[in-house]
């Protein structure tokens, strides 16, 4: 099978390119992971209903229309499969229901969007410890609504708005926890002048922020040493009981396949993370493959339609015109955000496992070093770090930034995880479901 | 643990660990099981800890149950269809390595 363009994800910015270039007349599939449109950011957006979209609000809804939109689009939608191979050739390998398929592409878009951070404090692996974004993804895609005393911690706009949105379901928010002291800066706020790129938003932060004040949650910033007991958190200083604690430390966009396809990244030190290396219209060094949304870099959900729209273009060999100077308008939002929302450069303590499959601690990366690990790669030989199925998602970071910290480097210097393929698990049923071309070796 | 806004209505069965549960069409296993009042998926191979899901999206593999006789799936990446069965993998050992 051969198509002008594959997209992979289904996201704001998958979706809408898929109706941008089907619109340019270009034959499209779109392969994504979850059973139907919408991304993480818009997750169950065609079965919300009113109660639903009450509590999530409008940023949400306004994912609807790009839903249906995509539906009625023509274009070949695979939901339900898993990338697990992307070669610059733009050859696409991926399993769905069962068996594995191939398919080629003149173009492909990589829109895999962005994952939470995963923060490594003691304890976070227990259950009744989830990231807050998973609670919010349990909310909009089954209803699901916490029981209980929640405790949210760590920092960042998503922090705030999960907070808020489960007060509107009904939820039992006890505290805040802020790792940084940049929601002091959300008080401050309103005397900043409104012409200042990303005044909108800030005025959201403050509105949240209060929202959850007036509600009775008791707020902290600048809190250290976290810990997950299971049935409370501690930090420096406290304790407080609950039933479900909800972390969080931004998101960051996932590169696994950017990565396994052989394109350089670049670490962006505002955000402590890596995005793979592309201009601003979502071109990288290889002429096959574009990057649109949060997996080229974290600029949320309108700026990932547009960078969708923007790729799609591309793709079709249109000029995108007035699109681009809307996506740098959406762009020049960031730096304020990211200024305010800095991820908070604590280490993982001794104790806190950094590597979840493997069970290895801070503490065992650390002797590693001491060892003789000079980077994220051999610590894989020494400690197992990053071979577990996760295949590095949840450790890569975190284990970068505790070599980077043990050997006085720059993580950019300690780089991260070198990515093969399959980038996802595949079963060797699956890999005998595979016929004629891409049956042979080297699809492997 | 949780409960579910009343706009979702449970009209799927799945059985986990042998028990009827009743679920609602759109749910992934994860979201099912946690509806259900399971905080545990399963034990950690390497230390035997307990274990669930972090992330509901697919990335941290926490989540990892026997489904329809298949080891190692993903919990929060599987949909309920009637007539699923799950099994959690509690004794510490994990198939297939």
């Amino acid at each position: 099978m051969s198509v002008d363009l594959v997209i992979v994800g289904a996201g704001p910015a998958g979706m809408a390119a898929a109706v941008e270039a089907a619109e340019h007349g270009l034959s499209v599939t779109v392969l994504d992971d979850q059973p139907e449109p919408g991304g993480q950011i818009y997750r169950g957006i065609e079965r919300a209903g009113p109660e639903l979209t009450a509590i999530l609000g409008e940023e949400y809804e306004a994912g609807r229309e790009l839903a249906a939109d995509f539906r009625s689009a023509r274009i070949d939608y695979l939901p339900n499969s898993a990338v697990w191979r992307l070669d610059a050739g733009a050859r696409i390998a991926f399993s769905r229901e069962g068996s594995a398929s191939t398919v080629s592409a003149r173009r492909v878009l990589i829109a895999t969007g962005a994952m939470e951070r995963p923060m490594p404090i003691p304890g976070a692996e227990r259950p009744g410890v989830m990231g807050a974004g998973a609670a919010q993804v349990l909310l909009k895609a089954s209803g699901l609504v916490p029981a209980g005393r929640i405790v949210l911690a760590g920092s960042g706009p998503l922090l705030l708005l999960v907070g808020c949105q489960l007060l509107d379901a009904g939820a039992e928010v006890a505290a805040v926890l802020e790792t940084t002291a940049g929601g002091d800066y959300l008080d401050a706020a309103p005397t900043l002048p409104r012409a200042l790129a990303g005044w909108r938003d800030l005025a959201r932060g403050v509105a949240m922020k209060r929202r959850l004040r007036r509600a009775g949650v008791a707020f902290r910033s600048g809190v250290r040493g976290l810990a997950a007991t299971g049935q409370s958190v501690r930090f420096d200083g406290g304790e407080i009981a609950c039933d479900l604690l909800l972390l969080h430390e931004g998101v960051v966009p996932q590169t696994h396949l950017s990565r396994q396809a052989g394109l350089a990244h670049r670490w962006r030190p505002e955000q402590r993370h890596w995005a793979p290396v592309a201009d601003a219209l979502g071109r990288t060094a290889e002429e096959t493959l574009l990057v649109a949304g949060d997996a080229g870099g974290i600029a949320g959900a309108r700026a990932a339609s547009l960078s969708g729209r923007v790729a799609a273009r591309l793709a079709a060999g249109v000029d995108p015109g007035r699109l681009i100077a809307a996506l740098d308008r959406e762009r020049a939002m960031r730096p304020l955000l990211d200024r305010l929302f800095r991820p908070h450069t604590a280490l993982p303590a001794d104790e806190a496992l950094v590597c979840r499959c493997e069970s290895v601690t801070a503490g065992d990366i650390r002797q590693a070093v001491r060892d003789g690990a000079m980077g994220p790669n051999q610590l894989k030989a020494f400690a197992r770090v990053g071979m577990g199925p996760c295949q590095g998602r949840m450790c890569g970071l975190a284990a970068a930034e505790v070599i980077a910290s043990e050997r006085g480097l720059p993580v950019e210097e300690v780089g991260s995880f070198r990515i093969r393929p399959p980038v996802k698990p595949v079963t060797l049923g699956e890999l005998a479901s595979m016929e004629g071309e891409a049956a042979d070796a080297e699809a492997l | 643990m949780f409960r579910r806004l009343p706009e979702r209505k449970a009209s799927v069965t799945i059985e986990i660990d042998g028990e009827p549960v009743s679920t609602a069409p759109g749910d992934s296993v994860a979201a099912a099981m946690l509806a259900a009042g399971i905080a545990v998926f399963r034990h950690a191979p390497v230390d035997g800890g307990l274990r669930g899901p972090w992330c509901a999206m697919g990335v941290c593999f926490e989540c990892l149950v026997e489904i329809d006789g298949e080891p190692n799936r993903q919990a929060c990446m599987t949909p309920v269809r009637e007539g699923l069965r799950v099994a959690r993998r509690t004794d510490g050992s994990e198939p297939g390595r």
